[in-house]
């Protein structure tokens, strides 16, 4: 937890003042109410969250370690993390591949186009989970857009599975994500100086190479970001996990809900909880190293 | 042999008729420009003319709407940058900034498929000639100005282009190291016979490195010559007055004969000099005379007039003079600094003995 430090004004720390001593507890004073809200908003219901875990009974009442025993030695657990890490990580690969070019088409397009363009790719952002989580439904059911245009087409006979299968889901998480990758990557790439691609064109590299040698090292930490945002919030996406995969596809967050809300074992969701705080906490650390390693030298 | 003297050929550089447009307006229009083969040619106008947009056509950024490029007579239009084998250093350098200088150098090397010890001997190579040799493994923002400058220079040699473009190389450099950069790619162009193009809107620069000048304005190149040319016989009044100091004089033609004018000048004076084509007699024109070819004297006569010195400003080995002519326009005179003069009876402005005043018409 860090305490914001507001910065001293000139005045507060000259020597004039006769008591510096005061004049830092002051400083102190004015970031309190601050501290305290981070502690009473944050810190408080996590370090509960970690006080309920340790409880043996539903009731809250018999300290001991038998929930963490429980969920730890059972193979089902394990099965269900990596199902919500390989979810996340599918949905990143997705977002980078369809995400990278058109990034890429955004840059190229004239200013009045790239308006139109980011009206369209911060969309999902603006409706509400609910809304495009159900229009998904429509979109991959039975008879769904998808299956009528294929089935319309020629190309299958039969209607695909697309409803509560990962496929499904991982389709719509892409959408339903894809600002988050964008915004950071558009935001890195406008910033390159354009003359970058002209000066590798003129040395006589293709297109490809100045792709692969230039722009792309050079946007990494936009990718980085976008990553790490695309993978934190598809592994916690409690709505379209469960409404578009449905109750066979279990993943972390599905399992907290069952827990907390339908048998109300607030212990084993709260074993729960923080497995899944650590997971998503190790692979963005995993990632962001990662990147800082490629990008190094982009940084300053 | 036959290839390594191929390779380093210079090559002539032809611009026909050339126009760029942005939408409506029109960046380059209708420039021709024939570059003889290791010549160094300085484009040379103010900020907005041109002198990029003409650029970046010959390496291939931009389309004509009109005109071709031909090196060694054959047409380059239809070929990407990345097959025109032009080297070119932008005004910011464009550095990759994630590479090490030697990296940055070896990019272009690498592009074309050449080799572990071949790109080093390379590499090694050029950047002992822009004297870079202990910075190989430096990152971009790890250098000054100057040497970020050497190294995109170096990375433009590396590929030993057939042409060098500069694209204001000195702009961003301080008074000094603009001199001793100005020196080291003239240098480096003659040894490697290289047919290069700089742009500048800083005359001086274009007067000392290029061989030839182009001057533009508005998308025009309104004189293509040769430095002393272009100073000495500056084409049209935009020329006459982006280059060097100059004063200009209201006149009248008096006569005409066999090219030559008489003019009345408004400030009391007759002065014979070649005329341009086109002027009737009694045409009101301008002459524009340089201040080092005007000369103050105590002796009236046909050819001077009179003058009201003012202030005199020594300036190195030279004395500036302002003086006001009975029409009101100011003049600037420079003259060699003498240890014995007396300015009060010297007061008759005449043209110095190898005074070489331009005619221009002027508009009413
Ligand atoms: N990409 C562009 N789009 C529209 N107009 C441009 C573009 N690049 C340059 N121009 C215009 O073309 C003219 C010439 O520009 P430029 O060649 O950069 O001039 P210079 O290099 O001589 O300063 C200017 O009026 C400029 O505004
Ligand atoms: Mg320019």
């Amino acid at each position: 937890m860090r305490t914001m430090t507001p910065p001293s004004p000139d005045g507060a720390t000259s020597p004039a003042d006769g008591g510096g001593k005061r004049s830092v507890l002051a400083e102190w004073q004015l970031a309190l109410p601050l501290a305290l809200a981070f502690a009473s908003i944050f810190l408080a219901p996590l370090l509960m969250l970690v006080g309920v875990s340790f409880f043996n009974d539903d009731k809250i009442t018999q300290p001991g370690f038998g929930q963490w025993a429980k969920f730890l030695g059972d193979p089902f657990s394990y099965k269900v993390i990596a199902d919500t890490m390989l979810l996340g990580l599918k949905t990143v690969c997705a977002t980078i591949v369809i995400g990278y070019p058109l990034a890429l088409i955004y840059l190229d397009a004239s200013p009045r186009l790239q308006k139109v363009l980011i009206f369209i790719i911060v969309m999902p952002l603006l409706l509400s989970v609910v809304v495009r989580t159900f229009a998904w439904i429509v979109v991959l059911g039975r008879e769904g857009v998808v299956n009528t245009l294929l089935m319309q087409f020629g190309i299958i006979s039969e209607p695909l599975r697309l409803l509560q299968t990962e496929l499904g889901l991982v389709i719509s998480l892409t959408q339903i994500e894809m600002p988050l990758m964008l915004l950071p990557l558009i935001s890195v790439m406008s910033r390159l100086d354009p003359n970058l691609r002209d000066a590798s064109s003129a040395l006589g590299a293709s297109r490809w190479r100045t792709l692969f040698k230039v722009i792309v090292p050079l946007s990494m930490p936009g990718l980085v970001a976008g990553c790490l945002l695309v993978f934190a919030s598809s592994t916690t996406a409690f709505i379209s996990q469960t409404v578009i995969g449905g109750v066979r596809l279990i993943y972390l967050p599905l399992l907290i809900w069952q827990q907390s809300l339908v048998v109300f074992n607030w212990p084993f969701a709260a074993v729960v909880s923080l497995t899944l705080l650590v997971s998503v906490l190790t692979v963005v650390s995993a990632l962001s190293y990662l990147g800082r390693r490629s990008g190094g030298y982009v940084h300053g | 042999m036959q290839e390594a003297v191929k390779a380093n050929a210079a090559r002539a550089l032809d611009v026909e008729d050339l126009s760029v447009r942005y939408g409506t307006s029109t960046a380059v229009d209708g420039v021709t420009l024939a570059i003889e083969p290791g010549e160094v040619v300085a484009l040379l106008g103010p900020s907005g003319c041109g002198k990029t947009t003409l650029l970046r056509v010959i390496a291939g950024f931009v389309r004509q709407a009109a005109g071709r490029v031909r090196v060694d007579g054959a047409t380059i239009d239809h070929l990407p940058p990345n097959q025109r084998n032009i080297g070119i250093v932008f005004q910011n350098y464009a550095l990759f900034p994630h590479m090490t200088v030697a990296e940055n150098v070896a990019y272009g090397l690498r592009a074309r498929g050449l080799k572990g010890p071949e790109v080093e001997a390379r590499v090694s190579r050029f950047l002992e000639t822009v004297q870079l040799g202990g910075f190989r493994e430096r990152l971009p923002r790890q250098l000054s100005g100057g040497q970020q400058q050497r190294v995109a220079l170096a990375r433009a040699l590396a590929i030993e282009p057939s042409i060098l473009l500069l694209d204001e190389p000195f702009a961003a450099l301080d008074r000094n190291l603009r001199l001793d950069m100005q020196i080291e790619i003239k240098r480096l162009q003659r040894t490697l016979g290289l047919t290069t193009i700089l742009v500048t809107h800083d005359q001086d620069e274009a007067m000392s490195v290029a061989d030839r000048i182009a001057v533009m304005h508005k998308g025009k190149v309104e004189q293509f010559d040769t430095p002393v040319a272009i100073y000495d016989r500056p084409q049209t009044l935009f020329v006459n007055g982006f280059i060097g100091t100059t004063n200009l004089m209201n006149g009248r033609v008096a006569s005409l004969q066999n090219g030559r004018a008489t003019v009345a000048l408004d400030a009391g004076a007759t002065i014979e000099l070649a005329a341009p084509a086109g002027l009737g007699i009694g045409a009101p024109v301008l002459m524009s005379v340089r201040p080092e070819q005007l000369a103050l004297s105590a002796i009236p006569g046909p050819d001077a007039w009179k003058v009201e010195p003012g202030l005199a400003l020594p300036i190195g080995a030279q004395l500036v003079h302002e003086a006001r002519t009975t029409d009101g326009t100011f003049l600037k005179i420079i003259e060699p600094r003498r240890a014995v003069s007396n300015d009060a009876v010297r007061v008759y402005c005449t043209l110095a003995a190898d005074a070489r005043p331009t005619l221009f018409p002027r508009s009413t």
